[in-house]
């Protein structure tokens, strides 16, 4: 165990946690989901525990159990907002945690997806991110615009299709997502640092020269630019990517800042982070930073047995077992930072976890977790750095359109 | 006082990417800051105004193929900045211009439901539709509409985004714990459109919010859009501002509104307008006309007027006569990227021919003539006097104002006129409303009821 290489820390806010049952528990606030005052909350408190960032789930849908079509549920969280719009409602409210709102690239414009970003990244002062997520298929009808294929229906066990099923149906749409991404960072640069001169004496108010088109014109669509908003003060906004196998973890490897995992074991993991270093040299990014977190759903106690009871209570509410696409950890704070640091040693730069009841399991991160790895040199005592690139050790980069330009 | 007076609504806007705004002054702050929008945003609570506006622009403006240089170019995206300004302000509205032609109805009908939420029901949109090819190539849907179909679209999809605000109750979410009930119905937010623009079908992502619907504001001059906005809209942007033709179209609007069935003071009139005070009268005039100068620098009254000549005018002096050419409406658009001002150049031109030969006007002085006007120049009295006289007398049901400097212009206006408004009785001294609609007394929409 290294003392001195230090953890990253971020934690998925989904509505009231991402265990079904989650708005049952007692300490749950389910009926202030839709409310400012709720996410600003959950927000400072993550904020307390100098956590690097927090993510905001989001879909141009209705929450639903299956990928394909909307369920008639009435026992489980519905109904959601805008996470760009949660993230920039609770930027004035906090001042070092990082804001990553998902955002989809199936339907949506990337002109407007970068522009909403570097927005963000402006009302909170360099502070913002962008998960960036594929639509699912249930989210078609609500465009009309095109058809995008739906998944293979669940086996007889009622399990997702596998993870190579989906990327093989999705390849296609990783590829467009890929454009999308390559547009939206092209958007961030289409304005140099310096090109509002506001020189009166010759009655500029930019340099226009300093204004870029982006031109892109690919297999699914052409945008022209420049943004309409200057770059932002990172530069580049934080751009994370969540995977499940090969094709995703190439998506994420050329495009993202940072990819989550899903790791079952330490040696799963190390072959993903491998794989996904290949990728990333082969895009020819073998000199920037990637991180590869680790998603994990976690069910904490002030003991092992706690947890247990806690797991137990939420699993019986659901009537199963509770399974998704990460793994759950159900324990202690110590135990959990075990597993971190076992699942770091495999090559993961820090972990998304994903409180399977909000805001318990948040604050056990911060009350408990936090303390812990910090006790073990493995997490920072004070925010050292103004931005969200810096608190991931990213430089701001230089603007690809500077570099050409003259 | 025997009669309640009618109360005056103001709006507070950024002034934004166009001549009015003075970015050479020292004291011009940054267009893009947040900062700046928190500054305005909360001097306009002080003030008690009804809402914060924020405009919007998909495209930078183009002069001759190249990217304008010389007034403001870049703004924040419109959104976010308001989910923003939520956090540092508790009763002011919020509302921004967003496109009907490069969105779709079921994204950004979510987007302002989420904003009403995360405000507690301040959200407002100013619905605009797009016919310029120009800011098409700025998005992958590209195109743009034919201009005879902007109201179709834009009509439709208002009726697209209400049916989806709609499609959740008002109690739709019980969030019983011990039940284990959570929603009320499970078809909560089931919704099916089927139209010329749309054909969509589902479920709507976001419970409906504390307004209902978002305030929804539109300009509209010919008949066409007239209608449209007298059926549908909450408010109406106004582009009048001499008391007998403003008082002729609100008289309009109303009229066509309750054809269209709707109750009395169901649609508020709204002009935009700028101002400059001084202590006298002759001070404000003196600084209205070094507002004007900066504002219109000979290079910016070549601009403008190429607006209308839709000819390059850069070879033109501007302390010169006017340009000896024809205007040329069908040659390629010289200026791309903002709305076209005139609908028959030739009248306009020949309107400013016989006004500078009769005044001795050069090219910079008749663009100031013509694009310079600042609606309230005076002293604090004198504008509040005649705010109050155009409102009372039904030129408007208020003004939604700006000033050229940015961000602390509105700071004199607060100061300084809002006190004597609020002694007449005519604004009020605090919020009485816990919503937007609340506050500008318009109707709370039936729930669950589909709008024609």
């Amino acid at each position: 165990m290294t003392t001195t290489h230090h953890l990253h820390l971020a934690v998925a806010l989904d509505g009231a946690g991402w265990h079904p049952a989650a708005w049952r528990e007692p300490g749950a606030r389910p009926g202030e989901l839709l409310t400012a005052g709720y996410w600003a909350d959950l927000v400072a408190r993550a904020e307390s525990g100098l956590l690097d960032f927090v993510t905001i789930e989001d879909a141009l849908a209705l929450q639903s159990t299956g990928p394909n079509r909307h369920d008639d549920r009435v026992d489980q969280v519905r109904g959601r907002l805008d996470a760009v719009l949660i993230a920039s409602r609770v930027a004035p409210l906090t001042r070092h945690i990082g804001l990553v709102p998902t955002a989809t690239t199936t339907h949506t414009e990337p002109f407007h997806v970068s522009k909403a970003i570097a927005t963000l990244d402006f009302v909170s002062e360099g502070r913002a991110g962008w998960r960036a997520q594929l639509s699912k298929p249930l989210e078609n009808p609500h465009f009309g615009r095109r058809q995008v294929p739906t998944l293979p229906e669940p086996g007889p066990d009622g399990g997702l299709p596998s993870p190579d099923e989906i990327a093989t149906v999705f390849a296609d749409a990783f590829a467009e997502a890929e454009d999308f991404v390559t547009v939206v960072r092209r958007l961030w640069d289409s304005w140099e640092d310096d090109a509002e001169i506001r020189d009166a004496a010759t009655e500029r108010f930019i340099d226009r020269e300093k204004l870029h088109p982006v031109d892109f014109a690919g297999r699914w669509f052409s945008v022209r630019g420049p943004s309409i908003v200057p770059r932002p003060p990172q530069g580049q906004p934080l751009v994370t990517a969540l995977g499940h196998a090969s094709v995703p973890y190439r998506f994420g490897a050329r495009t993202a800042d940072v990819v989550y995992i899903t790791p079952r074991d330490a040696g799963q993991a190390g072959a993903a982070v491998e794989e996904i270093r290949a990728e990333q040299r082969a895009a020819g990014r073998a000199d920037e930073t990637v991180h590869v977190f680790g998603d994990l759903v976690v069910v904490l106690g002030a003991t092992a047995s706690a947890a247990e009871g806690r797991r137990g209570r939420l699993d019986g509410r659901l009537g199963a077992e509770y399974t998704g696409d990460a793994p759950v950890f159900t324990g202690t704070a110590a135990q959990l930072a075990d597993t971190l640091i076992e699942l770091s040693e495999a090559g993961l730069t820090g972990f998304r976890l994903r409180p399977a009841v909000l805001p318990d399991d948040l604050d056990t991160v911060v009350d408990a977790l936090v303390p812990e790895l910090r006790r073990r040199g493995a997490f920072r005592d004070a925010y050292r750095a103004d931005t969200l690139r810096g608190l991931l050790g990213l430089p701001r980069p230089a603007n690809r359109y500077a570099a050409t330009a003259r | 006082m025997s009669e309640a007076r009618k109360q005056i609504i103001l709006g507070a806007y950024v002034g934004g990417v166009n001549h009015h705004t003075v970015w050479s002054d020292p004291k011009a702050g940054s267009q893009i800051a947040f900062s700046t929008f928190r500054h305005v945003a909360r001097t306009a609570e002080r003030g008690r105004f009804d809402f914060f506006f924020l405009a919007e622009g998909l495209a930078l403006r183009e002069r001759g193929g190249r990217i304008f240089d010389q007034d403001i170019v870049g703004r924040p995206d419109t959104l976010p900045v308001l989910a923003a300004l939520a956090a540092v302000t508790e009763h002011l509205g919020l509302v921004g211009t967003l496109n009907a032609t490069f969105n779709e109805p079921y994204e950004l009908a979510r987007q302002l439901a989420s904003l009403d939420h995360l405000s507690g029901g301040r959200a407002g949109w100013n619905v605009v539709t797009s016919f310029d090819a120009f800011t098409g190539r700025n998005f992958r849907r590209g195109g743009f509409l034919d201009r005879e179909d902007r109201y179709v679209r834009a009509q439709e999809f208002l009726a697209v985004a209400r049916r989806l605000w709609d499609s959740w109750p008002t109690d739709a979410i019980a969030a019983e714990r011990d039940e284990g009930a959570f929603l009320r119905q499970k078809d909560a937010g089931s919704f099916d459109f089927t139209g010329r623009q749309f054909d969509i079908a589902g479920r709507f992502s976001t419970p409906r919010s504390p307004q209902g619907h978002p305030v929804i504001l539109q300009a509209g001059v010919s008949p066409q859009g007239r209608d449209f906005a007298a059926g549908g809209a909450d408010a109406v942007f106004s582009p009048y501002h001499r008391l007998a033709e403003a008082q002729e179209f609100y008289r309009d609007i109303h009229a066509r509104a309750a054809r269209q069935g709707r109750p009395p003071g169901s649609v508020k009139v709204l002009p935009s307008a700028s101002f400059v005070l001084g202590d006298t009268a002759a001070q404000a005039e003196e600084r209205h006309r070094d507002v004007l100068l900066r504002q219109i620098s000979g290079q910016t009254a070549q601009i403008l007027l190429e607006s209308v000549w839709n000819r390059d005018l850069s070879g033109y002096d501007p302390d010169g006569p006017l340009p000896d050419v024809d205007p040329d409406p069908t040659g390629p658009r010289v200026i791309q990227g903002r709305a076209v001002l005139h609908q028959d150049p030739f009248a306009t031109v020949a309107e400013w021919r016989e006004l500078a030969a009769a005044r001795g006007y050069s090219l910079r002085d008749l663009a100031i003539h013509a694009f310079g006007r600042t609606e309230f120049v005076g002293t604090p009295a004198q504008v509040a006097d005649r705010i109050d006289a155009f409102v009372q007398q039904d030129g408007s049901d208020g003004f939604i104002l700006g000033s050229h400097l940015v961000p602390s212009g509105l700071d004199e206006f607060v100061d300084q006129v809002v006190p004597l408004l609020q002694e007449r009785g005519s604004l009020r001294t605090d919020y009485g409303g816990r919503t937007l609609r609340d506050n500008l007394g318009l109707p709370a929409p039936a729930d669950g009821t589909l709008a024609a």
